[in-house]
């Protein structure tokens, strides 16, 4: 569920495709110096997993059921910089194939989940990762609490758009207040499913994990060679 | 073969938008001037007659009449079924909730309908977005039911996209299927083993299931690339074929936003 058009009016909306087209033109930067000619296929297919990932329905109780939103999972498996050129196109892909988003609102999206949502959680992680001890299993419990925080920070920056740009009459502190608490609730099950995800990762293919590198023992050669004296 | 069909499993990929076969599933074929313009116009043209609505205050009503009246017709010259249309257009539905609690919000003139206090600020809003974002969805909804997924890239290409954002998409819609497949497989596995996700105490199997997926298809995009290494990739790829726009589809493409901007001038400052 994105924003659509006229939801916003058109100068915040045209700003912030400005302030988005630059945040992606700076992540495409990073993502090729990262990847090189590995970016085009590997990041197709990471997009093509959280377009997948999000059809996956998680029962939560009597009927209800919710999905993944995918921007901390992102982040985390495959690194901030690819993960907003993965979520951007997920957004763009939905805006013109779906319908679900506005085309003139999609700077107003990108800004939100692309960037604010991808980079929120993956310093969120950085800054938990660095205080919890640094074992395998921090790593799960640092993105359950960056998934969990980035979904309202997410939600708040729609909230601050709507601020500055809506043309609805619903107070922007009410509008703040439902939107928070219920993100709030979203982040819990976003972050569970996040941390269980990430997991079950690094059980199999913890080198896959780009939040998780370089923390990898090192293979130690232990001598089986005794002294003879 | 794998028959699917045993485990009794209703195909809950359909109830989902993001659906299958991505491409394929949302074109429906037409010989029609608006199925033949150039994706890249198409797209263009599109998003300058959305600026316009978007621009557009809700009081002048006659200008959304035309607007409605433009969407309409060129979904009607383009043969699309409107049952089909209507359908897809069900994704707004939240946007239109929120807007019908907006007319209880605002300030200034109000009226009392059945013990409520209406304001007419609000009520306009209300309006507003439900206009708005039906003619956005409505527009959406006529570029990909006209243009393949492989025209939008296209389009998208022509119209500058980064190469490099034009490939992951390239990517992602040609293996969408592959991978969403591969879901559903491990879906119908996951049911004959009998497990059904009931509450969150399943999360954690889902969970794995989502990671299977993720190193599956990461594993996949290793080896594609490998693939494209062997056929002499060295980091570019070819450009999607496009044709030059001619002057007739340049024209076409430019009647819509033109005519929403000039009927939309004229109701300002005219009448």
């Amino acid at each position: 569920m994105h924003i659509p058009d006229g939801f916003i009016d058109l100068p915040t909306s045209l700003a912030f495709i400005a302030v988005s087209a630059v945040g992606v033109g700076v992540a495409l930067k990073g993502a090729k110096s990262e990847l090189s000619d590995k970016t085009a296929p590997l990041a197709g297919l990471a997009t093509v997993f959280i377009f997948a990932a999000q059809m996956i329905n998680f029962p939560v109780a009597a009927g209800t059921s919710g999905h993944l939103l995918g921007g901390a999972l992102a982040a985390i498996l495959i690194g901030p910089w690819a993960a907003t050129l993965s979520i951007t196109i997920v957004l763009i892909l939905q805006a013109l194939l779906f319908a679900d988003g506005g085309l003139t609102a999609i700077g107003l999206n990108v800004f939100n989940l692309s960037l604010v949502g991808v980079w929120a959680s993956y310093a969120i992680f950085l800054i938990v990762k660095r205080i919890l001890p640094s074992n395998k299993k921090a790593i799960p419990a640092a993105a359950f609490i960056a998934a969990l925080i980035q979904v309202p920070i997410a939600a708040s920056s729609f909230v601050f758009q709507y601020a500055i740009g809506s043309v609805a009459t619903i107070p922007v502190s009410t509008v703040f207040t439902a939107m928070f608490s219920t993100h709030v609730l979203i982040g819990i099950g976003e972050g569970l499913i996040t941390a269980l995800t990430i997991s079950a990762v690094l059980a199999t293919r913890s080198d896959l994990v780009y939040g998780y590198r370089g923390q990898s023992r090192k293979l130690e050669i232990k001598s089986s060679a005794r002294s003879n004296s | 073969m794998i028959p699917t069909a045993p485990v009794g499993q209703a195909k809950s990929k359909h109830k989902h938008h993001h659906g299958h076969d991505v491409g394929e599933r949302l074109y429906i074929h037409r010989h029609t001037p608006i199925h033949a313009l150039s994706p890249a116009l198409k797209i263009a043209s599109l998003l300058f007659f959305l600026f316009v609505v978007v621009a557009t205050p809700i009081t002048y009503w006659l200008s959304y009449i035309v607007f409605f009246s433009l969407i309409i017709s060129v979904i009607l010259v383009a043969k699309l079924p409107v049952l089909t249309v209507f359908k897809r257009s069900l994704i707004e539905i939240p946007f239109i909730l929120f807007a019908v609690l907006m007319p209880f919000f605002g300030t200034g003139e109000s009226f009392v309908f059945l013990n409520f206090t209406i304001y007419e600020e609000g009520l306009l809003a209300a309006a507003a977005i439900v206009a708005k974002g039906t003619i956005g969805v409505l527009g959406a909804i006529t570029l990909s039911a006209t243009s393949t997924a492989k025209d939008i890239l296209q389009g998208l290409e022509r119209l500058k996209l980064p190469s490099l954002m034009v490939n992951i998409a390239t990517f992602s819609l040609r293996y969408i299927n592959v991978v969403s497949d591969e879901m559903d497989r491990m879906k119908v596995a996951r049911q004959s083993r009998g497990f059904e996700a009931r509450g969150i105490r399943d999360w954690k199997i889902l969970g794995s299931a989502a990671a299977a997926l993720f190193i599956r298809s990461y594993e996949r995009g290793e080896r594609v690339h490998l693939a494209m290494l062997s056929r002499g990739f060295a980091g570019n790829l070819p450009k999607l074929a496009t044709e030059a726009n001619s002057q007739r589809d340049l024209l076409v493409a430019a009647s819509l936003p033109i005519t929403a901007l000039i009927l939309s001038l004229l109701d300002r400052l005219v009448i």
